[in-house]
């Protein structure tokens, strides 16, 4: 009893269910199986107990939590924050204004400026790491100048500042991309017109072209920040035995204490931190 | 427009503070003394030390196999997906889902996979390190071959659908050919992310033989050899002239797309 009109658009919609399926399966069967399903489980035991030799004995405890807040750990998570945001606004304060000159070059020394930027980027993290140990330590480069000076020998490695270096070093380019293509889609006439109504060089930074990027400003912080966060091996390899950030705590939780279950309520503030984050970003974003 | 002269500082401080570090290692790679902070002159020695090191090799092995049974796996899955999130459905959570293993901290992707091979009593080892470097680099060509897909011109794709092809066929003959370089570039980049991923692999592994990263964590922290200044050397070279060919070759794709 169908009408010629409603038979028509049948087979395009079964197409279309038909290509859902065929196209978004595989693809969603791998992240139900490899990321949901292991996040669930990390999520389902932060309220369980640690097994006697490792492992998760599923007896309902919230002492994960409680011990979450003791003033051992929250220093660490606060310390955590303290050198991501530390990195991070480094990184801006460095990064936008080289987004901003290479911006403004003249094509090809832009291309160049920018794969110049990336390049260290794709060479072996470790390595990356490794190279200020080999510049830093008691007798590394620095050491030797600073003695043909007259100065040092200093401990230059194994403090806070040495591993913001590290993690500067290791996720600058992160902040430059998105700034050079906020600062890049930016209508260079609207800086022309501030200018010719008087004001000047700063002032138009100020009332022009900052506001205008602040969206390419909060991904690169984004950027910036959420490695630095969790990262547990610059602060071990930069940073000595003192320095131990939240990645080292989990890192440590489950790989030598087996305590898995206080490991994933670590990882549980980890992320609660910055899913925090990511709802300011989206909303600051959006108010721009 | 005018711009400040003070603008150069941070921009110049920027390339040193980048390049310098490599500079040192590259220099001191070519050392003929033993120690790796003094320079005493040229000599290839650490070369030919790195080539006799059984570790470096079988980590270079292991890593090759992983990254190209990862780079397999995403570039398959990840083209489905960013096909069928860009043609067949319209939801926001999905796509979010897609691009959640790029987005989160490898720390959390590393615990959940040690985590959920540890419940299915899995036996760790190079295919569990390839399974979980799947996880992410499949984001990542999702995201590549999305914004092809995106600025692409569907004229071709409705033609074909309202000359009766089915999604399939109109995906194989219509959609694939002019997909092909933002595959290849995904899959590309699939495989660097996994060359150079530590994190994961160290979670994952198990007791198996590790690849190159771990390797060299694992020499570093036994203090600092002249060896691994060889290492970063040709790792070095390598990467740069892959990211120069890259970029000549989509600068060729380019211009070939404009005529």
């Amino acid at each position: 009893m169908k009408s010629e009109a409603k038979a028509r658009p049948a087979p395009r919609v079964r197409g279309r269910r038909l290509g859902a399926f065929v196209f978004l399966s595989p693809g969603l069967t791998y992240l139900l199986v490899l990321l949901l399903v292991p996040l669930a489980l990390v999520l389902s035991y932060t309220v369980f107990q640690r097994g006697r030799f490792g492992g998760v004995v599923h007896e309902f405890t919230a002492e994960n939590f409680t011990r979450l807040i003791d003033p051992l750990y929250l220093g660490v998570l606060g310390g955590s924050l303290r050198t991501a945001a530390l990195t991070t606004l480094i990184a801006l304060l460095v990064g936008y204004p080289t987004a901003y000159l290479i911006a403004q070059l003249p094509s090809r020394w832009k291309t160049i400026a920018l794969v110049a930027i990336v390049l260290p980027f794709w060479t072996n993290f470790i390595i990356r790491v490794y190279a200020w140990i080999m510049l830093l330590s008691g007798p590394g480069l620095v050491n030797s100048a600073l003695g043909k000076l007259g100065l040092g020998p200093y401990e230059l490695l194994y403090n806070q500042g040495t591993i913001v270096t590290g993690l500067l070093y290791s996720y600058l380019p992160l902040m430059v991309l998105p700034l050079y293509s906020a600062v890049e889609r930016l209508d260079p006439q609207l800086r022309e017109a501030s200018a010719n109504l008087g004001a000047s060089a700063f002032t138009t930074f100020r009332k022009v072209t900052l506001p205008l990027t602040v969206p390419g400003v909060l991904t690169g912080c984004l950027f910036v920040f959420v490695p630095s966060f969790g990262n547990f091996v610059i602060p071990e390899m930069l940073g000595g035995s003192k320095s131990t950030m939240v990645g080292n705590l989990i890192r440590d939780q489950f790989l030598k204490a087996r305590d898995w279950p206080f490991g994933s309520a670590l990882a549980l503030a980890l992320i609660a931190v910055l899913v925090a984050l990511l709802v300011v970003q989206a909303w600051a974003a959006r108010r721009a | 427009m005018r711009r400040s002269k003070l603008l150069y500082v941070p921009f110049w401080a920027t390339y040193v503070f980048l390049y310098l570090p490599i500079a040192v290692l590259v220099v001191m790679s070519f050392n003929s003394g033993e120690s790796a902070y003094t320079y005493e002159g040229f000599s290839l020695k650490w070369y030919g030390e790195l080539a006799a090191d059984e570790r470096i090799r079988t980590g270079l092995v292991n890593t090759l196999i992983v990254a190209a049974g990862s780079t397999a796996i995403a570039t398959v899955l990840g083209t489905l997906l960013a096909v069928g999130l860009a043609r067949h459905t319209r939801s926001k959570t999905l796509d979010a889902l897609a691009l959640m293993p790029a987005v989160l901290p490898d720390l959390v992707l590393a615990i959940g996979l040690l985590v959920f091979y540890s419940a299915i009593q899995l036996t760790l080892g190079l295919y569990s390190v390839t399974l979980a470097h799947a996880l992410f680099s499949m984001a990542f060509v999702a995201a590549v071959v999305r914004t092809r897909l995106t600025g692409a011109d569907t004229s071709l794709e409705e033609a074909s659908r309202d000359l009766g092809a089915g999604p399939v066929v109109t995906f194989m003959k219509i959609t694939l050919p002019q997909l092909t370089p933002g595959i290849v570039a995904g899959a590309l980049l699939a495989f660097t992310l996994s060359l150079d991923e530590f994190v994961i692999a160290f979670f994952t592994i198990g007791n198996a033989e590790p690849t190159l990263p771990i390797v060299i964590y694992s020499m570093v922290r036994f203090g600092v050899t002249p060896k691994i200044n060889a290492l970063a050397a040709i790792l070095l070279l390598v990467s740069f002239t892959a990211v120069i060919a890259g970029q000549r070759m989509t600068r060729i794709g380019e211009s070939r797309a404009q005529d």
